[in-house]
């Protein structure tokens, strides 16, 4: 690990002045960044400690709920508010990691994960992410967990968290503090696609910190869920996952939410599916349709061809599941 | 080895084999049942705690890397990253310059070494291959450590590490299976032997049968993963090395390394009272052996933890398999021939072709035999023995290859297995010590069910989920290696201290063997203390090949003897135990009696006190092994499997699994029911998600962590019943078989047997991962 | 740095590298926190901190100075053993040890996330006040802790055992 400097921010403006320097690094939980500076893949000068900022979960009249980024994984998704309302994100959430990682873990922090891909982690290997410009020896190299849509030739790898998938579903939005003050970023543009920059993975600029993740209300919460499918039955990273919500009226469909994870450089929202089934009838064959219509343009690697068949079944079969869901008490 | 070495050791060993073979019960060793066998209510079977249990459980247990010394300072290693060539050149001017730098070792400062000997090529070799450890510019894999940084703390030696720049001369290596073999496969050795048999010919029986299975398995890398990292703290004294080594052969690491050093084995002291799990890796690699150079060069003690990462670039694994089964069989479900051939990876610095055909030489009667082991090499980390090496994938092909026969033939697997029962070893003709795997089938069947599961796949079903049942013999040998020795100290007082350089890593090792101490001399536990783990200790135990039990067992034996001999002595005319012979005497109550007539009989102490004596004490070496040259000698097991597969997602889920077992005498029944579990959890592993992914186009490991090499978890495992026939060996020690590697065996193909009943679909590589069900 | 292990205040000059599990074994000589991966990938380096289970791998120790860290030798010793520890023993629910400290310690944080109606990827719903401890549920919420030498049986077991004992002892209680 790079020798560095350790600075306990006490506020949000310290540790906006703190974050400013060159080489310095927010950590919160540090249950992702501390593995990566000790495989050297992160290599920060000042470590700027923010665990103890934006520690709340607050009602907002606006947007539904604020959680702020300091909140640990698990107080997220034990929140009574967050269970009741969003239960898809408690769902989401407790798919991800351990018990002992959720309970470090900030949500701030979830959403600033780092791919798995196994050569961005070796460093013998070429990596577009880690050495721009060098190459990428997963595209024809060991792929099962990578991408099916949106990859590039420079980068194949998958965005790895569970919780962003189901905050894709949710059309939840990234608040931002920085040098320049506060922004808003809808998390279905937070996180890029790799493109020719896979080194770029999201539109944070320098110094900027994440303080919260807005949730609007939606109609959805009473017909959601969150299914993970890996290669064991738990403490795995995602081959596919699918974040799905569904409003009804009778069998028609008056709100759909729909996004994947490990198929994506980011949190895949389904958008394609969405506007294929929205106003239509909620019927495993337009479920099935629309499955397809939004992996039509998936494109497989050696070891994942399997994820276009299993990402199609899940979205169709998770929508039916919650068609068979009881009715929502009003 | 060289192949006219192997073959002439391997025509000498087939002279001695004969002899031992035609030779008279009673001159071999186990020829007279151990006394034991015949002690039905005593300690021996109990379901005891483990005597070390509090230590472990409350975090006091010692393990190699926690022994703290004045001076430490700790190592990190810098790996190649290229699988062959030559260095040309590091650049580990920064990292010297580094805070906390101690040294930097290279193959250009690093003391002179003897080639490490490697494993099976003398009695006392520990090497994992024969490479010569950082001695030159040379790289054999990727993953090879070419530097080593010593510094005060781990974390300056980690950064420092990570600061070294190596240049390369890449050369051309073999890092693919089909490159190795356009270089010609050669003839697989094991033990001396080569892996190949032919009895009849079983390619035209085959072909004329009229049912037959002819079918290519495969199995892939396997990583042991023991959750305790390799580990040492090493110590020069003067020309003495002292090494708390986290190992499974602490007389064979301290020949080794002595070899390596060019000392004698006495300088070199291994102790390794706890191992955090080994599972055949935990043996001597190169670490150690830097550790010890480079302490050398400080002047200062070291210790080295290798990280995950580094568990993986330098301590082999299981390697690969590609196995062919091919089963002629008769309408009646007899087989005309088994042919069970294949290729496996290794390396041109080691001694073990995965021996994956061991299972097909004795566990079914067959007219024709065809079995073949065939190398390639490769550059690539040396593979080496894991847990089951050979049975645990040799059962995933043959026993897959027989349930798919099965269903061909219509017919129950387990009717198909009973009807092949051989009355003798069906290959070497020898008669079995003991065999009992029909009652362990019939028992097994019994307790799970089986005579619920329908046949026809698909047909049970629980909302999403294809249920499906599957079964499938689990076959060891039964070892014993020569080198057991053991040294019996008893007290006026009571106590007895039984001493052998054995080893526990979790086997029970500790608890057993003060388990049949006490009930050998006549004790309790609590007056019995079994001192292990250290290579001063009498003897050469390797804690492998299931043997540990039986060599120990054979020493023990051979120093009770001479103990009681000299108690014999000792107690003389005035005892009422006088005129008995070591024989007609037996431990009982603290003291020893007549086995005839238990009323003659004289406690310890009093024979020691009329002796005028504080203790006594008798050191023997064990019989030498030749029981396993006279009779045909293995455990089996007979494993079943539900499981339930997602219909959707091809997710499978093991939900009930029972392994009904035939091991001989069980001598704890809590600590072995472990040791079967423990395997059956390794073998749902290795059935459903293990696999060393290595990049051919480099030779580089790409999922070196627990992370990416998926073990199974919590909720992977669901409840499994174990049992067993308890039926004694007559031809052990204790009447007992090993349990430690059994578990494993059988298992893969039981849960691919299960999948096939569940779905209809037959799945002959492993791990039967969800893509291959979807 | 100053820290609170076990109840008694420490002191430790560290680098701000250090992990709180190296805190713990190379400096403090606490070694019975375990390193298996140093990756949170195994759960072996599990501690408790203000009663809540994390992996100390992957904390820094720098972070953790004004915390109250348990180890496995804050909960019991030989001849006081914490009363998972003995049933951990009672059920064999290890084989060689080295995973055990962790499997304990996350099994002491894991009965308390219970007690607090914490929800799992397995809780059917999961707006439930109170959780319906199943075996799954306990095998799911324990699985950040591998064991290579597959004691799961003996482990849900000792855990199963302890919390029904701690749950009559309370009822007990409440009844008293």
């Amino acid at each position: 690990m790079h020798p560095f400097r350790y600075e306990p921010a006490a506020d949000t403006p310290a540790a906006l002045a703190l974050g400013a320097a060159a080489g310095a690094k927010y950590l919160g939980g540090g249950t992702n960044l501390v593995d990566l500076m000790r495989e050297t893949i992160e290599r920060p000068d000042i470590l700027v400690d923010v665990s103890r900022l934006a520690g709340d979960i607050t009602l907002d009249d606006h947007y539904g709920l604020i959680i702020g980024a300091g909140v640990k994984n698990t107080a997220a998704a034990t929140d009574r508010l967050v269970r009741e309302r969003f239960p898809l994100l408690s769902q989401a959430i407790l798919a991800g990691a351990s018990g002992q990682i959720r309970n470090v873990a900030s949500v701030g922090g979830n959403v600033m994960q780092r791919t798995r891909c196994l050569y961005f982690f070796d460093d013998a290997a070429r990596c577009n992410k880690r050495e721009p410009g060098a190459g990428c020896d997963a595209v024809e190299g060991f792929n099962r967990n990578h991408a099916i849509l949106g990859a590039s030739p420079a980068c194949v790898a998958t965005h790895p968290s569970d919780m962003c998938v189901a905050l894709a579903a949710l059309g939840a939005t990234v608040r931002v503090d920085g040098p320049h003050g506060e922004r808003d970023i809808p998390i279905v543009d937070f996180h890029q696609l790799p493109g020719e920059t896979p080194q770029i993975e999201t539109v944070l600029r320098p110094g900027e910190l994440i303080a919260a993740i807005l949730l609007p209300a939606n109609g959805v919460a009473a017909r959601s869920s969150y299914r993970k499918v890996r290669d064991r039955s738990s403490y795995a990273f995602a081959l596919v996952s699918v974040a799905a919500g569904l409003e009804l009226e009778g069998d028609t469909i008056v709100d759909v939410r729909l996004a994947l994870g490990g198929v994506a450089h980011k949190p895949w929202r389904a958008f394609i599916a969405e506007t294929a089934l929205k106003g239509g009838p909620a019927t495993p064959a337009a479920f099935r349709q629309a499955a397809a219509a939004e992996l039509a343009s998936a494109r497989p690697l050696r070891d994942n061809a399997f994820k276009i068949d299993l990402a199609t079944r899940l979205i169709a079969d998770t929508l039916e599941k919650l068609t068979q869901t009881a009715e929502p008490a009003q | 080895m060289t192949g006219v070495k192997a073959a002439a050791q391997a025509a000498m060993q087939a002279v001695m084999k004969k002899a031992v073979a035609l030779a008279p019960d009673s001159w071999i060793p186990g020829g007279e049942p151990d006394p034991l066998i015949r002690h039905k209510h005593g300690l021996i079977g109990a379901a005891i705690s483990r005597i070390d249990g509090p230590l472990k459980v409350a975090g006091q247990a010692r393990f190699s890397a926690e022994f703290p010394m004045e001076r430490m300072t700790y190592a990190a290693l810098h790996y190649s990253t290229i699988a062959k060539g030559r260095i040309t050149a590091i650049d580990a001017a920064s990292a010297r310059a580094a805070p906390g730098v101690v040294l930097v070792m290279t193959h250009e400062n690093a003391p002179r070494l003897n080639p490490t000997p490697p494993f099976m090529s003398k009695p006392k070799a520990a090497g994992g291959d024969s490479v010569p450890v950082m001695q030159d510019d040379r790289i054999h894999w990727n993953g090879q450590p070419v530097a080593l940084v010593l510094a005060e703390t781990q974390e300056q030696a980690d950064h420092a590490q990570s600061l070294i720049r190596v240049s390369y001369a890449p050369e051309a290596g073999v890092t693919s299976m089909a490159s190795a073999r356009a270089q010609g496969p050669e003839q697989g050795y094991f033990r001396g032997e080569p892996l190949k048999l032919e009895q009849g010919d079983a390619e035209d029986l085959l072909a004329a049968a009229p049912h037959r299975v002819d079918a290519a398995y495969s199995t892939p890398r396997h990583n042991h993963n023991s959750i305790e990292l390799h580990a040492a703290t090493v110590a020069w004294s003067g020309d003495e090395l002292y090494i708390h080594d986290a190992t499974q052969a602490v007389d064979h690491v301290a020949w080794s390394i002595a070899e390596a050093f060019g000392i004698e084995e006495r300088q070199v002291r291994v102790t390794s009272p706890y191992v955090g799990g080994g599972f055949g890796s935990k043996i001597l690699w190169q670490h150690q052996i830097l550790a010890a150079a480079a302490s050398k060069l400080a002047g200062r003690p070291v210790r080295i933890m290798v990280s995950r990462e580094g568990v993986f670039r330098i301590v082999g694994g299981r390697t690969v398999t590609e196995q062919r089964v091919a089963i002629g069989a008769q309408s009646d479900g007899g087989f005309d021939a088994i042919i069970h051939t294949g290729t496996v990876a290794m390396t041109p610095h080691n001694n073990l072709p995965e021996p994956f055909i061991l299972p097909a030489r004795s566990a079914y009667a067959a007219k024709s035999f065809k079995l073949d082991v065939k190398t390639v090499k490769l550059n690539m980390v040396a593979n080496t023995f894991m847990r089951a090496p050979g049975e645990s994938v040799g059962t995933f092909g043959l026993e897959s290859a027989i349930d798919e026969l099965a269903f061909d033939l219509g017919m129950d697997p387990i009717a198909l297995r009973i009807r092949n029962e051989p009355d003798k070893d069906p290959t070497t003709g020898l008669p079995f010590s003991a065999r009992h795997i029909v009652e362990a089938w019939g028992a097994g069947a019994e307790r799970f069910g089986w005579d619920k599961r329908n046949a026809q796949p698909r047909a049970q079903r629980d909302g999403d989920w294809l249920i499906g049942l599957g079964c499938a013999t689990a076959t060891y040998p039964y070892y014993r290696m020569p080198g057991g020795a053991a040294r019996i100290v008893l007290r006026k007082d009571g106590h007895a201290t039984v001493s052998i350089s054995a080893h526990e890593m979790g086997m029970g090792t500790s608890t057993v063997q003060t388990q049949i101490a006490a009930e050998r001399l006549g004790l309790t536990m609590e007056q019995v203390t079994f001192e292990y783990g250290d290579n001063t200790l009498p003897g050469v135990v390797l804690a492998g090949g299931s043997q540990q039990t039986a060599a120990i067992g054979g020493a023990v034996i051979a120093a009770h003897r001479k103990l009681v001999g000299e108690l014999l002595k000792l107690a003389g005319n005035d005892s009422p135990l006088a005129g008995l012979k070591p024989d007609e005497v037996g431990g009982f109550d603290g003291g020893l009696c007549s086995l005839q007539d238990p009323s003659r009989s004289e406690s310890y102490a009093s024979i020691l006190a009329r002796a005028r004596q504080d203790e006594v004490m008798a050191e023997a070496d064990g019989s030498p092994p030749l029981e396993g040259q006279h009779w045909s000698m293995h455990s089996h097991g007979a494993m079943f499997c539900e499981v339930r597969v997602n219909a959707v997602t091809g997710e499978v889920r093991v939900s009930r699994f029972l392994g009904s077992f035939d091991c001989g005498r069980i001598i704890n029944a809590k600590t072995a029911a472990s040791q079967f579990r423990g395997g059956i959890v390794m073998g749902l592993g290795l059935a459903l998600m293990e696999e060393t992914q290595f990049d051919e186009r480099t030779g580089r490991i790409m999922n070196p962590s627990l992370a990416e090499y998926h073990v199974p978890v919590h909720l992977d495992v669901p409840m499994i019943e174990v049992m067993w026939t308890d039926e004694p060996d007559p031809h052990t020690p204790m009447g007992a078989r090993g349990v430690g590697e059994i578990g494993i065996t059988g298992v893969g193909a039981a849960v691919a047997n299960a999948v096939f009943n569940a779905t209809g679909k037959r799945v002959r590589d492993l791990p039967i991962t969800l893509d291959k069900l979807l | 740095m100053r820290f609170n292990i076990n109840g008694q205040p420490m002191e430790a000059d560290v680098d701000t590298r250090t992990s709180l599990l190296d805190l713990l074994r190379e400096h403090l000589e606490l070694f019975g926190t375990k390193k298996g991966c140093n990756q949170g990938a195994c759960g072996a380096c599990t501690v408790l901190v203000d009663g809540q289970r994390i992996n100390s791998c992957l904390a820094l120790a720098v972070q953790y100075q004004d915390r109250e860290i348990i180890t496995i030798e804050g909960l019991g010793a030989p001849g006081s053993l914490h009363p998972l520890q003995a049933a951990f023993v009672e059920h064999d629910g290890f084989q060689c040890g080295y995973c055990t400290p962790g499997q304990i310690c996350s099994a002491v944080g894991m009965a308390d996330e219970l007690a607090r109606g914490v929800p799992s990827y397995v809780t059917a719903d999961i707006a439930a006040e109170a959780i319906d401890v199943t075996d799954e549920e306990l095998r799911e919420r324990m699985s950040g802790n591998l064991c290579r030498c597959g004691a799961y049986n003996g482990i849900i077991d000792a855990i199963r055992e302890t919390l029904a004992q701690a749950a009559s002892a309370d009822v007990k209680r409440e009844a008293a």
